[in-house]
Formats: C-alpha cells, sequence, structure tokens
C-alpha cells in the first residue's frame, strides 16, 4: 500500500543524497591543486553517470532483486524490469521505482568517492571503466549482503541503518587498493600538495552535510520518528565530529584548520551513518566525536605507511566507517528502534551485537581490497590507469579534458582556449 | 639622485604611500613580489602535513629622488611601514647616473 508522503519523503531524500555529488566534487576539488580541479570535478560527474546507467541496468537487480541464496540478487529486475513488483524482503509504502531511486544515489556517491583516492594521476576513461565494474563487482553484492533483508549478513542479525559497511568502510577498504594499484602521484610526498581552495572545499562539506541529512533520515524510508531521530542524530555527530577533530589539531598544533573542521564534520558524518537509526541523541554525539577523533589520527598515519590516498578515504571514510559500525554494537537501543534483533552492550544486549558488526567489518574489508584490487589490476592490463607524467606535471584539467579552471587578469592558468 | 627602494609589508603600502605624497614625492612605482628575510616563512598545516612555505608575499616600492633628499625619503617611509613585528621589510638606496622623462626628453632632476 503505497503511503503518499513516505513516497513524497524519499524522492526528496532521493534528491538530497544525489546532491552530495556535486557537493563531494567541490569538496574533492578544493583539495587538490589548481591545476587538477576540473579533472576531479569531472570524475566525480563522470561516475554519477555511469553508476546510474548501470545501477538501472544491472546494479540495482543484483543488490535487490529475488535473491539468490543470500549472495546476490537475481536478473529479474534489470532495465528496471517489473517496476511494479514488491522489493523483495522489504515491507515498504513507497513504489520500488522510488526505493530503486533513493538506492541509486548511495551507488553513485559511494563510486564517487574513490575519486578521492585517484586524484591528481588517474586518468579519466580508466576511471569510469573502473567504477562502472566497481559497482557491479564490489558495491552490488555487499548491498545485497547488508540492505536486503534477503542478505546472509543482514540475516544474522548484521545492523548497517545507511551504509557504514555498504558505504563507507567499502568505499575506504577499495580507495586503498586502488591507490596501492596506482602508485603515489609524482613528488609525493616530498613536494607541496596544499589545497588550492579551502572555500570550495567548505562550500562543499556544507553541500554533503545537508545532502546527508536525506542520506541517514531517508533510510527510515518512510516519515515519522525513526526519520526524526536519524536527521536529528545525523545533524549532532557531525557536530561532534567537527569539534574532536578541531580539538586534537588545536592540542597537536595549536591551530584548529578550516580544513579541520569540513574534514571532522564529514567524519562524523560518516561515523553516524550505520548507526543513525538505531542510536539516541547522546549515542549520535559520542558516536561523531568518536569519528573525528579517530580519524584525524588516522589520516596522518597515510606517510608513514607510505600509500598516497590523496585525499584521505581510507582515514575519512573507511575507519570512521569501522568505528560507526561497530559503536552501533554499543549504543543501539530498543527505545530509538524496536524492530532490532540484538541490543547494544549499553543497552544490555551483551557482545552478540557488536561481534555481529565486527563480522561485518571483516567481511566488507574482505571483499572490497581484494575485489577493487583485482579490478584495478585488470583494468590497468586493458588500459593505462594513469596519465603519462607530462600530464601530471602540466595538470589532469589541460591534459585530459584540454579546459582551465580559471582565469586570471587575462591569464589562463592552464588551458588551450583561443590558442 | 638616488633610487630609494624599498620592500614592504602589502597593506603598509598606502600609510608609506601617502607618507611620500604628504613629503612632495610625485612619481613611484611598485610591483608585487615574495619573498623572506632573516625570519624566513611560516608553517601552514593540512590534514597534518605541514607545508613550510618560504615566500611571503610583499610589495616593492621604487622612488627616484633628488640626492639631498634621499635620507628625508628613507626616514618617512621607515616610519611609516613599521609596525614592530617580524617581516616589515627593508629600504635601501642606489646612485643614479641620469634620469630622462620620455616625454619631453627633460634631464636628471628636471625628469623627476
Amino acid at each position: 500500500m503505497v503511503d503518499g508522503a513516505d513516497t513524497a519523503w524519499v524522492l526528496v531524500c532521493a534528491a538530497l543524497v544525489l546532491f552530495m555529488a556535486p557537493g563531494l566534487a567541490l569538496f574533492y576539488g578544493g583539495m587538490v591543486r589548481s591545476k587538477h580541479v576540473l579533472a576531479m570535478m569531472a570524475q566525480v560527474f563522470g561516475a554519477a553517470a555511469v553508476v546510474s546507467v548501470l545501477w538501472v541496468l544491472l546494479g540495482h537487480s543484483l543488490a535487490f532483486g529475488p535473491d539468490l541464496h543470500g549472495v546476490v540478487g537475481s536478473l529479474r529486475l534489470a532495465g528496471m524490469a517489473h517496476p511494479d513488483d514488491p522489493v523483495p524482503g522489504f515491507d515498504l509504502h513507497v513504489p520500488s521505482t522510488a526505493f530503486a531511486a533513493f538506492q541509486m544515489m548511495f551507488a553513485v556517491i559511494t563510486a564517487a568517492l574513490l575519486a578521492g583516492a585517484g586524484a591528481d594521476r588517474m586518468r579519466f576513461g580508466s576511471f569510469l571503466v573502473l567504477v562502472g565494474l566497481w559497482v557491479l563487482l564490489v558495491y552490488a553484492p555487499l548491498a545485497h549482503w547488508v540492505f536486503s533483508p534477503n542478505g546472509w549478513l543482514a540475516a544474522r542479525g548484521v545492523l548497517d541503518f545507511a551504509g557504514g559497511t555498504v558505504v563507507e568502510t567499502n568505499s575506504g577498504a577499495s580507495a586503498l587498493a586502488l591507490a596501492l594499484v596506482l602508485g603515489a602521484r609524482r613528488g609525493w610526498p616530498r613536494e607541496q600538495m596544499a589545497p588550492h581552495s579551502l572555500p570550495l572545499t567548505l562550500v562543499g562539506a556544507g553541500i554533503l552535510w545537508f545532502g546527508w541529512l536525506g542520506f541517514n533520515a531517508g533510510s527510515a524510508l518512510a516519515v515519522g520518528g525513526l526519520a526524526s531521530q536519524a536527521l536529528l542524530s545525523t545533524h549532532l555527530a557531525a557536530c561532534a565530529g567537527l569539534l574532536g577533530w578541531l580539538l586534537v589539531e588545536k592540542l597537536q598544533t595549536d591551530h584548529p584548520t578550516t580544513l579541520g573542521a569540513a574534514s571532522g564534520a564529514v567524519a562524523g558524518l560518516v561515523a553516524i551513518t550505520p548507526a543513525a537509526g538505531f542510536v539516541n541523541s547522546l549515542g549520535a554525539l559520542a558516536i561523531g566525536f568518536a569519528g573525528g577523533v579517530v580519524s584525524v589520527l588516522a589520516v596522518e598515519q597515510k606517510v608513514r605507511f607510505g600509500y598516497d590516498d590523496s585525499l584521505d578515504v581510507v582515514g575519512v571514510h573507511g575507519v570512521a566507517g569501522v568505528v560507526g559500525t561497530l559503536a552501533v554494537g554499543v549504543f543501539a537501543t530498543h527505545t530509538v528502534n524496536a524492530g532490532i534483533a540484538h541490543r547494544g552492550l549499553l543497552d544490555g544486549g551483551g557482545v552478540h551485537l557488536l561481534l555481529l558488526q565486527l563480522l561485518a567489518v571483516v567481511v566488507t574489508i574482505a571483499w572490497a581490497f581484494p575485489v577493487t584490487w583485482l579490478v584495478a589490476r585488470g583494468v590497468g592490463r586493458v588500459m593505462p590507469l594513469r596519465v603519462p607524467p607530462e600530464g601530471e606535471l602540466e595538470g589532469l584539467d589541460m591534459h585530459s579534458h584540454a579546459e582551465s579552471a580559471y582565469d586570471i587578469g587575462g591569464r589562463r592558468v592552464a588551458g588551450r582556449m583561443g590558442a | 639622485m638616488k633610487l630609494v627602494t624599498a620592500v614592504l609589508k602589502p597593506h603598509m603600502l598606502e600609510p608609506v604611500k601617502e607618507a611620500l605624497e604628504a613629503f612632495g614625492v610625485r612619481g613611484l612605482t611598485i610591483s608585487e613580489v615574495s619573498g623572506h628575510g632573516r625570519q624566513r616563512g611560516h608553517t601552514e598545516v593540512y590534514r597534518g602535513a605541514e607545508y613550510t612555505v618560504d615566500f611571503l608575499p610583499k610589495v616593492r616600492l621604487e622612488v627616484l629622488v633628488d640626492a639631498p633628499e634621499a635620507d628625508d625619503v628613507v626616514a618617512a617611509i621607515v616610519s611609516a611601514a613599521r609596525t614592530g613585528k617580524i617581516g616589515d621589510g627593508k629600504v635601501w638606496v642606489m646612485p643614479v647616473d641620469a634620469v630622462v622623462r620620455i616625454r619631453t626628453g627633460e634631464r636628471d632632476v628636471e625628469a623627476l
């Protein structure tokens, strides 16, 4: 039975989640050097297009089609066939197409996150091929395992409200694999690679924050108390994450930075994502704060471990995603969501849920990392993954797109227009 | 004649310009430059990565004056540009052999 209010809410939330893509483009675009900003944004927009098309053709059916042994969906819904079929396993009061559109936007933003790991060196075409394969081979099965009630992890009682495993831990582990296959940017970490426009990054973070309210509160798939708590928790966690990151920076360097504020808010949002519909407001504050503090400490390890995850997808999304997914096992409570099979540690549920959440984290990493690594190596056998050295030096904007972002005083920073 | 060159903090350009106008200096040239003195640059922090920025933005001001006025012009610049903090800049004076006003062909003091 379709409910008008629920449908309106899910459709609005689908649009909010889509808005995260240009938000991410700005967030990432500001963090790269000026000669790479358009290429960065092109990859995010390109990923949105490729993933949306493939999601309709195959991805949605693999993730949410009729279940095959808890492992993957069948191809019955491929090409959005049978749009009037109910989504297997769910008791939805929204049209299946609204649900499909909402889930499509999740796949879009998750795939787009990978652009951050290959920033400043990955070829545009290779990136699009990679995210296309990745969304079908890595994302869709994971989404089935966790998001579909028929998936083998969900059936065991694993809780993931809006994607701590499928979106965050997955993108972090995949980003690490991609960064390792690609190799470091030329000159990293000796050369200075400071962000070229922190105002862009802050505007992008603000848009992400706004869209994230739809990402998490929309995951209730209905209007009402659960969506309300999820929205409130999401905002609180972002605030706590921002403060946590800045506190660490203040203690370490005496300078709370604007990039830290943006990063901390995102880390808080990441951490609350799996928990938004299971924890109360105080739990959300604790989870967001932990996400911010742990993430800032994690990104500082990048140079020590020697992998060039350019924009810290591993440190921010991967690590905070793990923090949030485990925190569900601590803070999940029946007072917020009576529908959950197991309660968290603090609600008297013992360690059972915590161990289930740990299993989900381990399975997600054990799937995402090697499969992404193989996909990247496979694509690399067919077409170069990286631009040639002179392309990196010249800037990807000019090299890959024959455009330049900025025209300062009539002098183009890079570009061929009019030449 | 002398060429007085000053390297200043960019935001001190306006008070220095006013001081020179009050002194009666009619022409001056400025350019945007970057560099550092003894204190070197500063450190910027991005997600835990610290970058040392050696070259800081400065303004270079050049003014041609009659030799007897040079010391007073230097004093006016120093007085207007001083904040007392690190990075206030430097002023130096060099001899000038000849000056020609291109429009009229006037030379030396007449050309100032």
